[in-house]
């Protein structure tokens, strides 16, 4: 019970009313953010961090995660009204979600859609404030090499678990890495790839590179692909909303299944894209309407939002715990920690209680604050989508500038911005994942460090890492998932064979 | 260019960058230091797993039969609006640069607006004042952040 009682602490910490409005505000930031193609959840908050400088860190995290979950609800909105995912995890959300706006269902598409975010939300904030203490607790006992161990597996997951080519995804994920190595060596003093130019001394940073690679990178493709804004209008009201809340308890088998997936892909850092689409087959597959869905389902707006919703919550418990984000955005999040002078880590629930705990409680209370406010002011949001593309790209492009120069205060910042951009467009259109690569480059400095001090502790033997049954479960796991795809590769080539045996 | 060429290229390109990071690291010494792994030690296994990758791209790319490679990367029909947004965003940084990030954002939506949407010059122009002034208050009045400024803000004394 001592969690329930940190959690009233954390409580009494957002009920504080400079909390309140920061949190209003960021949810409502982070909606539109959400809205607006090119922008959002993780370079939104990538953008307004510099902001944040100032603030206490238990109100400057309360109002980035709030801007987090707004995204989160915001990509809805597109998706239902105007068929444009305004973030990758609500692609799946189109699918049934546009079609119900054809027929006329807008309201119960958005309503079922918001409710389901939030219930996600809210099964894995619970999972959040009974589990994070315990993995906390637990990594307490974690030495440098444990920490390694787990910073490896996550990377290998990324691997193991990619539906694109492994050799691709390693490549974008070394590149992350070399980029977090570029500048001072802190232990050594040595400076690295930085060819004489001083303005690499400080190295690439992270905030720019996901500004460009999803900001820049983002509006490009959505140049090429050709916008027009069509949108269905919704009508939201009271009557509407409760018609919807009766349906939806039929569906519990639904939103169960949903946020276990999704709770399980945000923890491993599967993210809330995949969460969402594999949820959405999943429910295709077991639903008795599973032949009806595409063509406007409120079973198949449930599926995709409650688990990425659920996703991208459970997505900050090895955030905080670990020190692993996620998510991308959970990445940028543990950047922020950083940069406020948080260390990440089991440390951070004995250390800093008021911040993790005030971080949870803005969780439960943020996602009831940004339900009511997307309920009641979707024509809002929606008439931002209305506001014409020639007016709103120029204005999204020189809001990126604004957060990549305000992050160092350097011109460099901007230029590399753009040259992210475009690296992000090539990316996407080759199928590098952008993911793993943000994610190197965000946990480089710490993987390394932990791996030095590995190596140090074991004089250069590799062997450190099956020393105890821990490490060596954590790493092997690892391993499994590195070389997950040659596994299945070489199971499949086995069945094939066994067909062609059988068939002859 | 087709998604081949294109795929080729970049695979080149993280060679390249595999290699640079190879011999940076060993340059900075990727063995043990004395008594402790030396800096270019991580450094030199990312270099050597990004080279490995990347050959392994590029072999599939020149060998693999794929339908998809043979497209073309992008349509250039498609791929115009593409440059006529990244053209201006570059001049729009370089311009930064010279007269401040007010003006050239004014410049920059102005610009957008009446070649893309082509509205009227009183709609073009409030909105080309309204946002860099409201962004003016936000930055350099409320939140104090100073964002780089030219000569015009110069005469106003900022």
């Amino acid at each position: 019970m001592e969690e329930i009682q940190a959690l009233f602490h954390g409580f009494a910490v957002v009920l504080q009313p400079f909390n309140l409005v920061l949190m209003v505000i960021g949810i409502v930031l982070g909606v539109i953010i959400g809205v607006l193609p090119g922008l959002g959840g993780a370079n939104g908050v990538a953008i307004l961090l510099p902001l944040t400088f100032s603030m206490p860190p238990t109100s400057a995290i309360i109002m980035l995660s709030c801007i987090y979950w707004g995204a989160l609800f915001g990509g809805a909105i597109t998706s239902i009204l105007f068929n444009i995912p305004g973030e990758p995890w609500s692609v799946a959300t189109t699918f049934d979600g546009h079609p119900m706006a054809q027929k006329g269902q807008a309201g119960e598409a958005l309503t079922g859609a918001f409710t389901s975010s939030f219930v996600g939300a809210l099964v894995a904030v619970v999972l959040i404030t009974f589990l994070a203490p315990l993995v906390a607790r637990f990594a307490l006992r974690f030495g440098p090499p444990e920490f390694f161990a787990v910073q490896f597996l996550t990377f290998c997951s990324f691997i193991g678990m990619g539906r694109g080519s492994p050799f691709k995804t390693m490549a974008s994920m070394m590149l992350g890495f070399a980029m977090a190595a570029v500048g001072l060596d802190t232990v050594t003093g040595t400076l690295r790839m930085t060819f004489g130019w001083s303005e690499l001394l400080r190295g690439f940073d992270f905030l720019i590179a996901v500004i460009g690679l999803f900001g820049i990178g983002e509006i490009l493709l959505t140049m090429e692909e050709g916008l027009a804004f069509k949108g269905m209008s919704a009508k939201l009201n009271l009557k509407v909303v409760l018609q919807t809340w009766r349906q939806l308890p039929a569906y519990w088998l639904t939103s169960l299944r949903a946020s276990t997936i999704g709770c399980w892909m945000g923890i491993t850092p599967g993210g809330a894209t995949p969460a969402s689409f594999m949820s959405y087959g999943i429910a295709k597959r077991f639903s008795k309407n599973g032949d009806k869905f595409g063509t406007g389902e409120l079973e198949g707006v449930i599926a995709p939002e409650t688990a990425a919703h659920a996703a991208g919550t459970s997505a900050l418990l090895p955030m905080l715990t670990l020190g692993i984000p996620g998510s991308p955005t959970a990445a940028v999040l543990l950047g922020g920690l950083l940069i406020w002078g948080l260390q990440p880590g089991p440390l951070l629930f004995i250390e800093q209680k008021e911040f993790v705990w005030g971080l949870i409680a803005s969780m439960y209370l943020g996602n009831i604050v940004g339900l009511i406010i997307v309920l009641t002011c979707v024509p809002f949001f929606a008439a931002i989508l209305r506001v014409p593309f020639s007016i709103i790209a120029p204005i999204i492009l020189v809001i990126c500038a604004v957060g990549a120069y305000t992050v160092h205060n350097a011109m460099l910042d901007i230029w590399l911005m753009v040259l992210f951009g475009v690296i992000g467009y090539v990316f996407k259109k080759l199928d590098y994942p952008l993911p793993p690569m943000v994610l190197a480059l965000v946990l480089g400095d710490m993987a390394e460090s932990s791996f030095r001090q590995s190596m140090l502790s074991s004089q250069g033997s590799l062997s450190i890492f099956w020393s105890n049954p821990l490490v060596a479960t954590i790493f092997g796991l690892g391993l499994i998932l590195l070389f997950w795809p040659l596994i299945s590769w070489i199971m499949q080539l086995a069945k094939r064979r066994a067909v062609v045996s059988s068939g002859s | 260019m087709t998604t081949r060429s294109v795929e080729i290229v970049v695979a080149v390109v993280f060679l390249v960058i595999g290699a640079v990071v190879i011999i940076d690291s060993l340059r900075v010494g990727a063995g043990w230091d004395s008594d402790a792994p030396g800096a270019g030690y991580f450094p030199f296994y990312i270099g050597l797993m990004m080279t490995a990758a990347s050959i392994i791209i590029l072999i599939q790319a020149l060998v693999s039969k794929s339908s998809e490679l043979a497209k073309t990367f992008v349509d250039p029909v498609a791929f115009r609006p593409v440059l006529l947004v990244l053209a201006p965003t570059l001049v729009y940084v370089l311009v930064i640069e010279f007269l401040g990030i007010y003006v050239a954002s004014a410049i920059f939506i102005g610009a957008f607006m009446v070649y893309f949407g082509s509205y009227g010059w009183t709609k073009t122009i409030a909105v080309s004042i309204l946002v860099p002034a409201a962004m003016f208050m936000m930055f350099e009045i409320w939140f104090l952040v100073p964002l780089p400024k030219g000569p015009l803000e110069a005469l106003f004394g900022y």
